[in-house]
């Protein structure tokens, strides 16, 4: 490998040795085409026609009253797909067809990655197989049934719990047997080595444009950004252009699922210790003896143990700051947005929203800030209506 | 304490290849697996190849997985694993090399895993997912704690990699025998042969085969091509796996497979 692909002491490539040169070679393609003119310009004509970006910056001003300050949240909901996943795939799935490889491999928790890849496999006419685990199919059949639509076949997982990390150990493992002509489309800003990097020069775009938008919307930047985290591909994004204006705070939300106290949550940073899973070095819920352990939380996209390795530097240095919200909370605040801004949240967004809402009070009116709504809740309704069944 | 250079110079004058059966320490319970382990040595193993069960093990396939799952549910953990080693070394004085994942190594802290297993018995630790290029990061307490070091080579890997790989091997060199995780198939990887020549053209450390090998005439091609042992994991284990319940009947199927197996290498001479 070229680089190291290290965040600190987190990340690297932690994989096994028939998967090095096949990273090798995808670090390599990546160098090669991220700035190339060609890639460039058809990568940008794909997020403005088809996935429709730029995304608006909303000023959410019920939702702004209700907590006291302004907040204003990056439309990535209104994407192709319904979430910012569309970003990552457009730019990964380009990529693989710029290595020359026939066919797609993708992990999905939520579906909303899966379904992403899915479209990018139809638009690119690659052969898409999507691992998703058991208890995750059950609980997201609409996003499945999208993902067949669009010509992908789905792979239910049932190893573990049948959630996001045993279909990420299929997925690698179908990979190491198939990586002649196949391109593993990862889907966070986690995984070995080159992947956070990809994933966050592809969900960028998030941060780029919000920052401008600040500028020209408002002639100034926000004090806060808020982005929920499970890998953290979407937080990553909102981050990347903030980094260096030290005076936007950074806030990733996790999923605190019943309460960290519980145990059943999924939240990597605040509850967990370093380990390494899935390639590097990061935080991760594990026992004692460095299993890793189940992760429970009401948001299929955030129920991951891991975390991409740059959200573990930017908290060990203090960069960003990472907290929970808890299951209760997020379906409070579900309802809130819905009701108040006509705006369904996805549950994983809506972590970042709770937090949000928590803060009501707490902050002086003039105090800007953005929420990166990642995905649309029309896949969440049912899961919604099992909590808060309607009157 | 027997070491693999006492192992493959005793083979090599015999001109065999080694028999070297893989277990997950634990699957499916601590005692059971004991007395699997020991029929194994009865059975002829020259060298044991043993996994610490981790929850996620990818360069597994479904076989060894589903070990791993019945091992640390029948509440196997790394400490009961010292443990396990001592009884085995205690039965016979054979070489074990671990073959598990990183994250449990580092967990249990570097440097006390590697010397607590070496006082335990164990010659070598291969780490399935740290590759040669940040092997730096055991090398140093697995060498001070006195243990052979053994990596991995996959038939994608580059010729000048190879080298690299073969120079920090002093135990022998884990090669697979195709693209993909480990689990039984029906024919031998073409690969195979090519392979092993090539590294035994670059090294004089031993050169093992694993990954796909079911039959006895598998291991027979195997050494044919020259490997100086033979690694025969998913085979095994699922004999576990379809015996659950009748371990009685498990320790004779695997007997007589390992058998089975043992003989063929010896014909290869």
């Amino acid at each position: 490998m070229k680089h190291r692909g290290r965040y600190g002491d987190y990340g690297g490539y932690y994989v096994p040795e028939v998967l090095i040169p096949v990273l090798e070679e995808l670090e390599e393609a990546f160098d090669r085409f991220r700035d190339d003119e060609a890639f460039v310009t058809e990568l940008a004509e794909l997020s403005t026609y088809y996935a429709g970006r730029p995304t608006p910056l909303y000023h959410a001003k019920r939702f702004s009253e209700h907590v006291g300050f302004q907040v204003y949240l990056k439309r990535e909901d209104l994407l192709h797909g319904g979430a910012h996943k569309v970003n990552n795939t457009l730019g990964q799935g380009l990529l693989a067809k710029y290595m020359g490889k026939t066919k797609l491999i993708a992990e999905t928790g939520a579906g909303q990655h899966g379904l992403a890849t899915a479209m990018i496999g139809a638009l690119l006419g690659m052969e898409t197989k999507i691992f998703m685990g058991v208890t995750d199919v059950e609980r997201q059949s609409v996003n499945v049934h999208k993902m067949k639509l669009c010509g992908a076949e789905v792979v239910p997982v049932e190893g573990g719990t049948g959630t996001l990390k045993d279909a990420i150990n299929d997925a690698l493992r179908y990979w190491t047997a198939h990586v002649t002509d196949t391109f593993y489309l990862f889907g966070t800003a986690a995984g070995p080595h080159p992947y956070p990097t990809i994933v966050k020069h592809f969900q960028s775009c998030i941060s780029a444009e919000a920052r401008q938008q600040f500028l020209d919307q408002l002639g100034r930047l926000p004090d806060m950004v808020v982005a929920c985290i499970g890998g953290g591909s979407n937080a990553i994004g909102a981050f990347a252009h903030f980094i260096d204006d030290q005076d936007v705070k950074l806030i990733g939300v996790e999923a605190g699922g019943e309460g960290i106290g519980t145990g059943k949550h999924a939240a990597s940073i605040v509850a967990g210790t370093p380990g390494v899973l899935h390639g590097a070095r990061s935080y991760l819920l594990q026992d004692s003896e460095g299993q890793v352990v189940d992760t429970e939380s009401i948001s299929a996209g955030l129920d991951y143990p891991g975390v991409g390795p740059e959200h573990c530097y930017l908290s060990d240095i203090g960069r960003a700051q990472y907290v929970a919200a808890e299951d209760e909370a997020v379906l409070e605040t579900f309802g809130l947005l819905t009701r108040i801004e006509g705006i369904l949240p996805a549950l994983e967004s809506a972590h970042a929203l709770a937090y949000v809402a928590s803060l009501k009070g707490t902050l002086d009116p003039e105090t800007v800030v953005m929420v990166n709504l990642s995905g649309r809740g029309d896949k969440d309704v049912g899961i919604v209506e099992q909590h808060r069944p309607l009157e | 304490m027997k070491s693999y250079r006492d192992v493959f110079s005793e083979l090599d004058s015999q001109k065999r290849a080694a028999l070297i059966p893989f277990f997950v320490i634990g699957d499916p319970d601590f005692d059971t697996s004991l007395t699997l382990v020991k029929a194994a040595v009865d059975a002829g193993a020259d060298v044991l190849e043993l996994g610490i069960p981790f929850s996620d093990p990818i360069a597994d396939g479904p076989t060894i997985q589903k070990a791993d799952i019945r091992a640390v549910r029948s509440g196997m953990t790394v400490r009961k694993a010292l443990d396990f080693i001592r009884q085995v070394k205690a039965y016979k004085d054979i070489p074990i090399g671990l073959l598990m994942y990183y994250n449990l190594i580092c967990h249990y802290g570097v440097g006390n895993f590697f010397k607590d297993f070496h006082t335990a018995g164990v010659n070598s630790v291969l780490v399935a997912d740290l590759s040669i290029d940040d092997a730096d990061e055991v090398l140093g307490p697995a060498g001070a704690a006195g243990l052979d070091s053994v990596f991995m080579v996959t038939p994608n890997t580059a010729s000048e990699r190879m080298q690299r790989i073969a120079s920090k091997t002093t135990g022998f060199i884990y090669t697979v025998s195709l693209l993909g995780v480990t689990g039984s198939r029906e024919a031998l990887s073409e690969a195979v042969e090519g392979l092993v020549g090539q590294l035994k053209g670059l090294t004089s450390v031993p050169v093992c085969v694993g990954f796909g090998i079911s039959t006895p005439a598998h291991a027979r091609a195997v050494a044919d091509a020259g490997a100086d042992g033979v690694i025969i994991g998913s085979k095994i284990v699922g004999m576990i796996e379809a015996n659950l319940g009748a371990p009685a009947k498990m320790v004779a199927e695997i007997t007589d497979f390992l058998t089975g197996v043992r003989t063929a290498l010896a014909a290869s001479g």
